[in-house]
């Protein structure tokens, strides 16, 4: 019962690490105050249950799960690429309130409030992965590929350039960089992983509905980014253990969940002022919020 | 090489720039200098593309910069070292100069690690990093550097860019009289190669030691030009310094 509970919530942190660490690539790496990643969240999610019902295969789900939001980031990029800031996060802020009112009123399509139960759990290379544990083995897996991706990006190249037009986007013009086309890349990017971490919470849960999508679901993985520091992997990972472990004893204390919830977003609002007052910086950022 | 005809640029009402044509000669340094409020930043702004042109055009090897984003005049060979500092603060002295270099590689060359020109591109930058004598070790941050070191690396940044025309806003302004002397050394170095340089400063024997040409601005006109024997001596430039 105990080690079921821990593989639970050891699956909940692999999608939370994919979620914030692929949020640390527009917003701690580029600079980009994107609020849209829920949303991106939601149409992986949306993409894998649609097609996992419709009988097609889990590689196939979760690939279209992550283009299909990258395809949205990267258009959402567009129109939304000569904003700074607080207009950038009104914009994308308002592009997840969309996503949300489609996902809640498009009824045909996802069935609105009612949500898409019985999304049958994947099987790839003839494994099974309707056990918990066989579908942390395959959460783990992939968070570590997500990983090693997103760091490979911000060490390269174009990960410094990302980084100079979160510093400097006008010097980084000077020297020549398209910051346009680069800030795209990262929101489509970044938009890729938070689908492809939709997709395995759709896959995990096996039914989604409307309110896992909407705005208060950003503010757990918002406040990983900052209290794990921004442009840090490794404190993001580290923030995430702790976002998602530190309201758990909760449960055991015996309140009711109307009170569980609200007492949770408490939490996550101390903890975040905590931290912005005696640690500017996060645990391990290395770059002051502005 | 760079033809600016009949520019101007007016802030309300305010003219900065004002019906000024200049020429610039290939492998000449030419300084462009005047009491502040002039008009000179507003040239290198205009020249940069980070402000248009009310009226005027600016031509660069036979392409007019007028309608030009600042990238593309940057591609175009025109590299500028800002009055202000604007380097990457969250990144190291190599992570700056590596950003003026040009990288092509693709996102999954990018994603896979595979940069076939890293160790040539490495190269570039030792050899630029050495011939300015930065002390600090290229690993650390420039945000921890001291104000001469920073300018250094941004002189650097500035080379790196692949170019054909540099433009420097006032590139020794507040360092101390040894790096004044070694970065006149290194523009010289420059010329010697055949590099075209356009500086603004305020430094007259910085400007007398290295400058071909001398522009004087003063109320964004310009009031005289020549050499720098003849134009220290014109009762103009004279007046706008004097009253």
């Amino acid at each position: 019962m105990i080690d079921a509970y821990f593989i639970h919530l050891l699956i909940l942190i692999c999608i939370y690490v994919i979620l914030a660490i692929s949020l640390q690539l527009s917003l701690g790496f580029t600079g980009l105050l994107n609020l849209a990643h829920v949303a991106f969240f939601a149409i992986g999610a949306y993409a894998t249950a649609l097609l996992a019902l419709s009988g097609y295969p889990f590689w196939l789900c979760i690939l279209f799960a992550g283009v299909l939001a990258a395809l949205f980031g990267y258009v959402l990029s567009i129109p939304t690429n000569k904003l700074k800031g607080d207009y950038l996060a009104l914009a994308t802020l308002g592009f997840s309130f969309v996503i949300y009112a489609i996902v809640l009123n498009w009824i045909s399509l996802t069935n609105g409030p009612m949500g898409l139960p019985g999304i049958p759990r994947p099987t790839f290379l003839g494994i099974n992965f309707s056990n918990n544990n066989n579908f942390f083995m395959l959460s783990i897996f992939v968070t570590v590929i997500i990983y090693f991706v997103i760091y490979s990006i911000t060490k390269s190249p174009l990960g410094k350039v990302m980084e100079a037009i979160r510093d400097d986007e006008l010097a980084a013009r000077s020297l020549g960089k398209n910051t346009k086309k680069i800030k795209s890349i990262s929101m489509a990017t970044s938009a890729f992983f938070a689908g492809i971490a939709g997709s395995l919470f759709a896959y995990y849960i096996t039914f989604i509905d409307p309110t896992s999508f909407s705005f208060s679901n950003l503010i757990p993985i918002l406040s990983i980014v900052i209290i794990g520091g921004l442009a840090s992997l490794p404190g993001t990972v580290f923030a995430t253990i702790i976002i998602i472990l530190l309201p758990e004893p909760l449960r055991f204390i015996g309140f009711p969940s109307s009170v569980i919830g609200p007492a949770r977003q408490l939490i996550y609002a101390m903890l975040l002022l905590i931290i912005l007052y005696y640690k500017p910086k996060g645990f391990y950022g290395k770059v002051n919020l502005e | 090489m760079l033809n600016i005809e009949k520019i101007s640029k007016n802030f309300q009402g305010v003219k900065a720039v004002d019906n000024c044509s200049i020429k610039i000669e290939k492998g000449k340094i030419t300084a462009l200098i005047g009491p502040n409020g002039s008009g000179k930043t507003t040239i290198i702004n205009l020249i940069s593309g980070v402000i248009k042109p009310d009226y005027g055009k600016i031509i660069f090897e036979n392409n007019n910069l007028s309608g030009l984003s600042i990238e593309k005049i940057a591609n175009l060979g025109i590299s500028r070292l800002f009055q202000q500092s604007r380097l990457f603060d969250n990144l190291s002295i190599k992570d700056n100069l590596l950003i003026a270099v040009n990288n092509n590689s693709s996102l999954i060359d990018n994603i896979l690690g595979l940069n076939k020109i890293a160790k040539e591109i490495d190269a570039k930058i030792k050899t630029v990093y050495d011939m300015m004598e930065i002390k600090e070790s290229w690993d650390k941050l420039v945000s921890e550097l001291s104000y001469g070191q920073k300018r250094l690396v941004e002189i650097a940044q500035t080379i790196l860019l692949p170019h054909k025309l540099l433009l420097l806003d006032e590139p020794v302004a507040g360092v101390t009289s040894l790096l004044r002397k070694r970065i006149a050394k290194i523009l010289l170095e420059l010329k010697q190669k055949g590099e075209t340089i356009l500086f603004i400063e305020h430094d007259m024997s910085f400007t007398l030691d290295i400058a071909d040409d001398i522009i004087v601005m003063d109320a964004g006109k310009i009031i005289a030009r020549g050499k720098p024997e003849n134009v220290i001596k014109d009762k103009k430039v004279l007046e706008a310094y004097l009253g």
